[in-house]
């Protein structure tokens, strides 16, 4: 048989890696300001583009997009062109895939910090920028299909299975959660709302920690784990098993996001029996990593790649046996909305990818760069570094949800809430976010230890950019199955059909919830007194999107006595039928704010807003000042109206006509509520008499941010107020 | 208030047959599944387990 000969393309892993690195010490950074905040609320105190609730989501947008997102991509373009025995199908597109993903997180980077966000956790991104990842999203795909199209390779190891499922998932995810109306050249509205919005933004959020942060990370664990051991996977049956029922169960899973909420029963109870599922083909997958090492564990004593795989895959193993459990009904009324869920993800962020990535960081640059490791005892440093830095991360966290979570539901005798003040529960466990902050700390510290010893690693060594290798041709075999041949070895030879497979395997479960779900609005009862925003409202949320008040407060009062005492009565489907997007939230740092429409003063939202300790003591709530001071951008509103009636929202054209007259109104009547508090009276007639004799721009109250954001707090939860408020089903 | 709840599923008509359906689904998938592990040639196992390991080049760098 004919021997040819080609290259590696190592440039574009090497390019990957050098990406990975930079963008995990930005995003654990990012992170670690974050943590910084809860102890000193105001460490950024007026600047908007760096307060809490704009740099959250570009903390989990880096780290979950880029970080993994390149270092996903250094695998995948290492391992696939060597499992197939293939450069990559075009350069072209490996560049392309490379620079048109890292423009991606610099726009990323870019607009969160200013406020431009449609507000659905992990899908924050504006619809431009979805659009790019797309196309860059679909680039990568090519390449990867084209690479296994012009294999010398018969067979497709498992990895290459799980990259192509990742590459179909997270296509058909991301496109069906992002369908959503553009009103600006930076801002849009989901095309679903309230419970239909949660329901599919969940699917997809549960699905980018599965086809994200799971296969394609499963994929390097099959690929990097038998390299490093030097040894076969431990059963490649098992692997089979493992991916196809994970695959097939992962993607039903996505309710238990939402249990408890105003979310169908059906679809709450779906979501929990496959999380129970979900369990064992995730143990097999973790069994069969750890087991590869079978004969070779003193070999783990002194390799820092192996040591750091073990952990990752060990993490892999808790966060797989903790998600199952908290997506029980019971654990789950616990732990949600607490920081329990915190400490989940980052057993699985910092231990499952972020040391599967230096595990596998640290085994590929020596051999890019044709050199030994510089230094095997600062990998043993920066491992146990790590490790600790988890381990402070991740306990004080877990004690904190606990403690949160009894604070929250604690009961006198009388039937009173023992801690009433919500910053009760908060001041609790400031010593919590403390260690916390250690342990981050730590966890960083060991990446740059990395660093420094990657880079000394790269410099002793001189990569080859084009590694030379040899392969006998592929000889044509009948695509029909040959005598003897399981059905298995056949299809897996076959790639497009192995995808098609894949492919109506993660639908299945994504059709059962998503078609209903498109349904149910027609199923969720209507209630007559719930009525769309005043287009002042509607700006006021466009400005609780844009701060990003959904990372600490939620939207959602559960049915529970704990809940409906503290925030009053619970939520129901109906209330959110004109929320595009859902605000619900999934982490209560602050106080849920459904029911919070009436409950202060429009005086009390303003001092709250421009300095939280004034009005909450101990409060760790960041100031909001440039919110009092900002003029309302009203020029957009009568589009956005119009957008929301093209989403069924019933506003007539009377009403759209009259929307700046109506913001007038109601603008001007929240201003003379205000002066009802002498204190303001006196310092906002002084402002307006300093800016009058020195000439200076004045912008009255009534067209302020501010206004317009108290007048939306005003309104939450008050169309049902009213008891036994009328409900007529739509059917 | 658990009309809210129940209301939803009994306007479904024949809503029954949908758990019917997805036990036929899961029951199908899982037995496909197995009978093509179990019938997978051991040689066959043996080859593709150890692609990862089939390499022509000097990777023995620590």
């Amino acid at each position: 048989m004919e021997v040819q000969q080609f290259y590696y393309d190592n440039k574009i892993v090497k390019k990957f890696i050098v990406a990975t690195m930079f963008w995990g010490i930005v995003g654990m950074s990012v992170g670690l300001l974050l943590a910084f905040m809860f102890l000193f609320p105001n460490l950024t105190d007026g600047i908007s583009w760096l307060s809490f609730g704009r740099l959250r989501p570009l903390h989990t947008n880096a780290v979950i997009f880029a970080f993994v997102g390149n270092a996903i991509f250094a695998g995948v373009y290492y391992s696939t062109q060597r499992l197939l025995k293939a450069r990559m199908f075009s350069d072209f597109l490996s560049s392309l895939n490379f620079w048109g993903w890292q423009a991606i997180i610099v726009a990323a980077a870019i607009t969160l910090p200013l406020g431009f966000t449609s507000s659905k956790e992990y899908a924050e991104l504006e619809w431009p920028i979805d659009i790019a990842i797309a196309l860059v999203w679909v680039a990568f795909g090519i390449n990867l299909i084209g690479t296994i199209l012009k294999r010398r390779q018969r067979h497709l190891y498992v990895a290459i299975w799980f990259y192509l499922a990742t590459f179909v998932t997270v296509a058909v995810l991301h496109i069906f959660n992002n369908i959503e109306l553009p009103v600006g050249a930076l801002k849009s509205y989901s095309v679903y709302a309230g419970v239909q919005d949660a329901l599919v933004q969940w699917w997809y959020g549960h699905n980018a920690v599965a086809f994200f942060l799971t296969t394609p990370f499963l994929g390097l664990m099959y690929y990097f784990v038998p390299k490093a051991a030097n040894r076969p996977v431990y059963s490649y049956r098992l692997s089979i098993v493992h991916f196809w029922s994970l695959i097939f169960i992962y993607i039903w899973a996505g309710p238990h996001h939402l249990l408890y909420s105003a979310l169908p029963d059906w679809a709450q109870n779906l979501g929990v029996a496959f999380s129970v599922m979900l369990l064992f083909p995730s143990w097999g997958g973790m069994i069969n990593g750890l087991l590869t090492l079978r004969g070779a564990w003193d070999k783990v004593r002194v390799d820092p790649v192996l040591k750091f795989m073990v952990v990752a895959i060990t993490g892999y193993g808790m966060a797989t046996f903790e998600g199952p459990m908290l997506s029980l009904k019971n654990i789950n009324a616990v732990a949600h909305f607490s920081d329990w869920i915190i400490a989940h993800v980052h057993v699985g962020a910092l231990a499952w990818n972020g040391f599967l990535t230096f595990g596998m960081v640290y085994w590929l640059v020596p051999r890019l760069f044709k050199t030994r490791l510089w230094s095997v005892k600062l990998a043993n440093t920066h491992f146990w570094i790590g490790t600790l830095g988890m381990i402070m991360y991740a306990l004080p966290m877990y004690v904190a949800g606990f403690a949160q979570a009894s604070m929250w539901k604690q009961f006198n005798p009388d039937g009173t809430l023992v801690y009433g003040n919500f910053l009760e529960t908060v001041s609790e466990i400031i010593p919590m976010y403390w260690m916390r902050a250690i342990g981050g700390s730590l966890y960083i510290c060991g990446a740059l230890v990395m660093l420094y010893n990657i880079v000394k690693t790269a410099k002793q060594g001189s990569i080859v950019q084009d590694e030379l290798a040899e392969a006998a041709a592929l000889a044509t075999v009948t695509s029909k199955r040959t005598a003897g041949e399981a059905y298995h070895s056949w299809l897996e030879r076959r790639p497009v059909k192995l995808t098609i497979f894949a492919t109506i395997a993660i639908l299945i479960g994504g059709m059962v919830q998503i078609i209903p779900s498109l349904m149910v609005d027609k199923y969720v009862p209507v209630i007559s007194s719930v009525k769309p925003y005043t287009p002042l409202e509607l700006e006021g949320r466009d400005l609780y999107i844009r701060e990003g008040c959904v990372s600490c407060h939620s939207q959602m009062i559960r049915p529970f006595r704990s809940e409906v005492e503290r925030y009053g009565e619970y939520a129901k489907p109906g209330e959110f039928v004109y929320d595009h997007p859902f605000l619900w939230g999934s982490k209560r740092t602050g106080p849920d704010l459904l029911r919070v429409g009436g409950k202060y003063s429009d005086n009390w939202h303003l001092n709250h807003l421009y300095d939280p300790q004034s009005t909450s003591s101990g409060s760790i709530m960041p100031s909001y000042k440039w919110l009092v001071q900002n003029e309302l951008d009203k020029s957009n509103t009568e589009d956005k109206m119009r957008a929301m009636v093209q989403l069924g929202v019933p506003y007539s054209e009377e009403e759209i006509a009259r929307a700046q007259e109506w913001m007038a109104e109601q603008g001007t009547k929240i201003e003379e509520n205000l002066y009802n508090d002498p204190d303001f009276a006196k310092t906002y007639e002084a402002d307006k008499q300093y800016a009058q004799e020195n000439n200076l721009e004045f912008t009255e109250m009534r067209n302020r941010e501010i206004v317009a954001l108290i007048a939306y707090l005003q309104r939450l939860g008050t169309d049902i107020k009213v008891k036994n408020a009328q409900e007529v089903s739509s059917n | 208030m658990l009309k809210f709840i129940k209301g939803p599923m009994e306007s479904i008509e024949g809503v029954a047959i949908y758990p019917i359906i997805s036990l036929l689904i899961f029951f199908i998938f899982f037995a496909a599944l197995f009978w093509w592990v179990v019938t997978a040639k051991r040689d066959y196992i043996k080859e593709v387990s150890n692609l990862p390991l089939d390499t022509n080049q000097n990777e023995d760098y620590k």
